[in-house]
């Protein structure tokens, strides 16, 4: 037997025994998963073993070094695991900011030091992390954040305000921009430091979404404090950092435009029910459902393709500047579809009977993945720009 | 199979690409359409891509052919696309190759597809009937009279067919049209007795036909498989051509689109280039997401012929909705971006249109195959 099908009957084994029943039902909606943390939001005692469990042999993050409390899987292993992972319908058992924002920033940017402090703690789930960019005036113009840093020699002093800072309410730890310098142009004299918010000059006020939940806030620093050696990378030099982080947010939220389990074809089929020719009896939603369900699997080829080319060693091809953009708004397509197809059953807010309400709020909550994490316009104009070459007005 | 080309199809694609624009490319197109050439395409330079080995580019070793598979014609027919190239590589070689290939018996192959991998043969599918591909209903007959069978009836769209030796018409030997039962493929010369070939002109000025069939007699030996079990092969067949077919789309909306996107760099108003306007910045850049996934799904199905992936059909239907989806939008918008200038017979954007929209009809357009992907979807 190969190494990997050895590899694989160990996992098939080990998952059998290790993940609770209880973690291998679908998550209810958006705000179900797992996100660890100091005082974790636990619907289910399940959770947070499951979490320790995986935590312990490194697979919360299986293609991070075991020096920093990954797996150290290799790709094969890494798609291994989720196919067996998949193929009992287990859950993910940890979901946060901290997997996959901070850690692929700290991976490539921090100092040996911050990684062997920060990078277990997001590894087990212990320190959960909020995104700190956005400001009340700094929206798709990000560089021009105003929040201040002064230089106190060992220690930063930091004054201004966040806004939209999703789960700030519920973070320990911040990655935050701030301006250290106003000298240069605006995409100078940003850096990128981290701090806990437990801390007196830290206060968050959450904000209500349309969706009825309030996974983000206002989050204002009065004389905060940031140790200098949570200053990642050099000061002034945040925007490369803020960039790459940037990416690989667009990757995770692009990730939302896969084909979902049941097909919404089929689903439609169960609500809606055929024609005698045994197509769906609507042929206008029938027609919308198909090219989504199309447009789906073409997106799922393109990503195929992207990771082959890039695993070819042909590198990141131009192809992958449209994945955040094209897969969150198939998302909200499927999103619209959900409430077409299940009618009334999509319309419910609240109860057993609704499920919660997961299908209304996710289809409100989908509205926002083409806002957070840059724009689709602004996608666009980096399309426009950077791959196509066109020039600024 | 991983969604890379590799270093062979690499090269294949550069000496096609190459050789295709200078040899066969716009300019040529719209020199045979004015000379009025009623083959459609220049003898010369399909006797050299004979002798590139393009014509049995998919085609075994074993029937003389160069065996790159699908993967290697879709490559080659995706630069033809760009070029607006006329040959009878769709005709003959993806399209009655692929259903010789599909049908024929050992025999007929060793003997046919030889002939056509060393260019001796030109060879055309006669399948539609009616102004739409509708394969089922074919109702054109063949009568069997002792070791003979009769045929009777019309085709149409019959590609190339000024120029083709031979044709596989698809004909009736049973059964009712709609009916999968009863159809059968036959091998009509195209000098048999009571064939009438007329040309028609076509808006992409390549070259097509209508055939009428009035009492034309053929031996049972030119049946390709069985009588009146046509349908499996035919229709993978079909799957083929139209993965070919979307191969071409997808180098023709391709070069509409990167012909487009340098326009919008070069021609000004209002004082600065158009393309910094944002209203054509964010089509422009839609388009691109749109022909990148174009590419992964005209790959995808290319291969899935290639290995022999049993959902064939369903990679058929996405590959040539998505493609004539994708193709109709660009061709329209570089219409609209050139401004007045491509809407004039001089300009070259025109002819990208116009071929665009004879290919998403052939064998299926958007509206067919999204049906037909619905359903091979279930619903
Ligand atoms: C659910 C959610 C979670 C979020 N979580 C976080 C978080 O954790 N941390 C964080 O820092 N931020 C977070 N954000 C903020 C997010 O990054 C910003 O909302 C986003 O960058 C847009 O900024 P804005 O809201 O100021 O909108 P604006 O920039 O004011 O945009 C308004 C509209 O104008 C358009 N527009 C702006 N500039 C251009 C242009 N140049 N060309 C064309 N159109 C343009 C936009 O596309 C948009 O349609 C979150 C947002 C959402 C919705």
């Amino acid at each position: 037997m190969s190494d990997l099908e050895q590899f694989r009957q160990d996992t098939r084994a080990w998952l059998e025994k290790n993940c609770p029943e209880s973690m291998r039902v679908p998550v209810r909606g958006f705000d179900d998963f797992y996100n660890g943390g100091r005082n974790p939001e636990i619907d289910h005692p399940d959770q947070k073993l499951w979490c320790d469990r995986m935590a312990e042999r490194g697979w919360t993050v299986p293609h991070w070094p075991k020096a920093y409390g990954g797996g150290g899987l290799n790709s094969e292993e890494v798609k291994i695991l989720s196919q067996e992972m998949a193929r009992i319908g287990a859950r993910r058992a940890l979901d946060s900011f901290g997997i996959s924002m901070l850690g692929p920033a700290l991976l490539h940017f921090g100092s040996e030091e911050q990684k062997l402090e920060h990078l277990p703690k997001i590894a087990r789930g212990e320190i959960r992390w909020c995104q700190g960019y956005s400001e009340p005036n700094a929206g798709s113009d990000l560089a021009s954040l105003a929040t201040k840093a002064e230089d106190k020699g060992d220690h930063y002093v930091i004054n201004g305000q966040k806004i939209w800072t999703s789960y700030a309410d519920k973070a320990d730890w911040i990655f935050c921009l701030v301006r250290t310098d106003n000298s240069g142009s605006k995409h100078e004299g940003i850096s990128f430091v981290l701090f806990d918010m437990d801390q007196p000059g830290v206060t968050v006020r959450p904000i209500k979404l349309i969706s009825g939940n309030s996974p983000f806030c206002e989050t204002f620093f009065d004389n905060a404090i940031a140790d200098k050696k949570n200053l990642v990378g050099e000061a002034g030099n945040g925007w490369t950092i803020a960039k790459y982080l940037l990416t690989h947010e667009r990757e995770m939220i692009s990730g939302f435009g896969a084909a979902p389990k049941k097909s919404v074809g089929q689903v439609a089929l169960e609500t809606i029910g055929a024609d005698a020719t045994g197509r769906l009896a609507n042929s206008v939603l029938r027609q919308n459902i198909a090219q989504y369900q199309l447009d789906t699997m073409v997106f799922g080829a393109t990503m195929k393709r992207v990771g082959d080319e890039a695993k070819a060693g042909q590198g990141l091809g131009a192809a992958s500047s449209i994945f955040k953009y094209y897969g969150t708004e198939l998302n909200k397509r499927r999103n619209e579809l959900n409430l077409a197809v299940c009618g009334e059953q999509a319309l419910g807010w609240d109860g057993e009977e609704y499920n919660g309400g997961a299908l209304s709020r996710d289809w409100l909550r989908s509205k926002g993945n083409s806002i957070e994490g840059g724009t689709s316009e602004v996608q666009l104009n980096i399309i426009a720009k950077r791959v196509l070459g066109l020039p600024d007005a | 199979m991983a969604l890379v080309l590799n270093e062979e199809q690499v090269m294949l694609k550069e000496s096609a690409a190459g050789f295709l624009a200078e040899k066969a490319g716009v300019a040529q197109l719209r020199a045979l359409r004015d000379s009025g050439s009623e083959r459609g395409f220049s003898d010369e330079v399909w006797r050299e891509m004979v002798e590139m080995g393009w014509a049995g580019i998919a085609i075994p070793e074993a029937f003389g052919g160069l065996g790159y598979g699908y993967t290697g014609l879709g490559l080659v027919l995706e630069q033809a696309g760009r070029n607006l190239s006329a040959s009878p590589l769709q005709s003959t070689v993806l399209v009655a190759a692929s259903v010789i290939g599909e049908l024929g018996s050992a025999q007929q192959k060793e003997q046919l597809l030889a002939a056509i991998a060393a260019g001796d043969k030109l060879v055309s599918l006669a399948l539609q009937e009616g102004a739409h591909h509708a394969p089922l209903q074919s109702s054109l007959r063949a009568q069997a009279q002792g070791d003979d069978y009769v045929l009777n009836g019309e085709k149409l769209l019959v590609l190339d067919a000024s120029a083709a030796d031979t044709f596989v018409v698809i004909a009736r030997t049973a059964g009712e049209p709609g009916d999968e039962q009863g159809l059968s493929a036959f091998l009509v010369d195209a000098d048999a007795t009571g064939l009438a070939i007329a040309p028609r002109s076509m808006v992409d000025s390549r070259s097509a036909g209508a055939l009428v069939l009035d009492g034309v007699r053929v031996p049972a030996g030119n049946l390709l498989g069985e009588a009146g079990a046509a349908w499996d092969g035919l229709s993978r067949a079909l799957d083929v051509a139209s993965i070919g077919f979307a191969a071409e789309l997808l180098g023709l909306s391709t070069e509409a689109f990167e012909r487009t996107n340098a326009y919008l760099k070069e021609r000004k108003q209002f004082g600065r280039v158009i393309g910094s306007f944002q209203g054509l910045q964010h089509r422009a850049a839609e388009m691109f997401a749109e022909l990148e996934l174009a590419r992964s799904i005209v790959l995808q199905a290319l291969h899935a012929i290639d290995d022999g992936e049993a959902d064939l059909a369903l990679q058929a239907s996405a590959a040539k909705a998505k493609l004539c989806e994708v193709a109709q939008r660009v061709t329209s918008e570089a219409i609209q971006m050139h401004g007045g200038i491509g809407m004039t017979d001089e300009h070259e954007i025109g002819f990208f249109i116009k071929r665009a929209r004879v290919v998403q009809h052939i064998f299926g357009d958007y509206n067919y195959h999204l049906d037909r992907f619905a359903r091979l979807n279930g619903f």
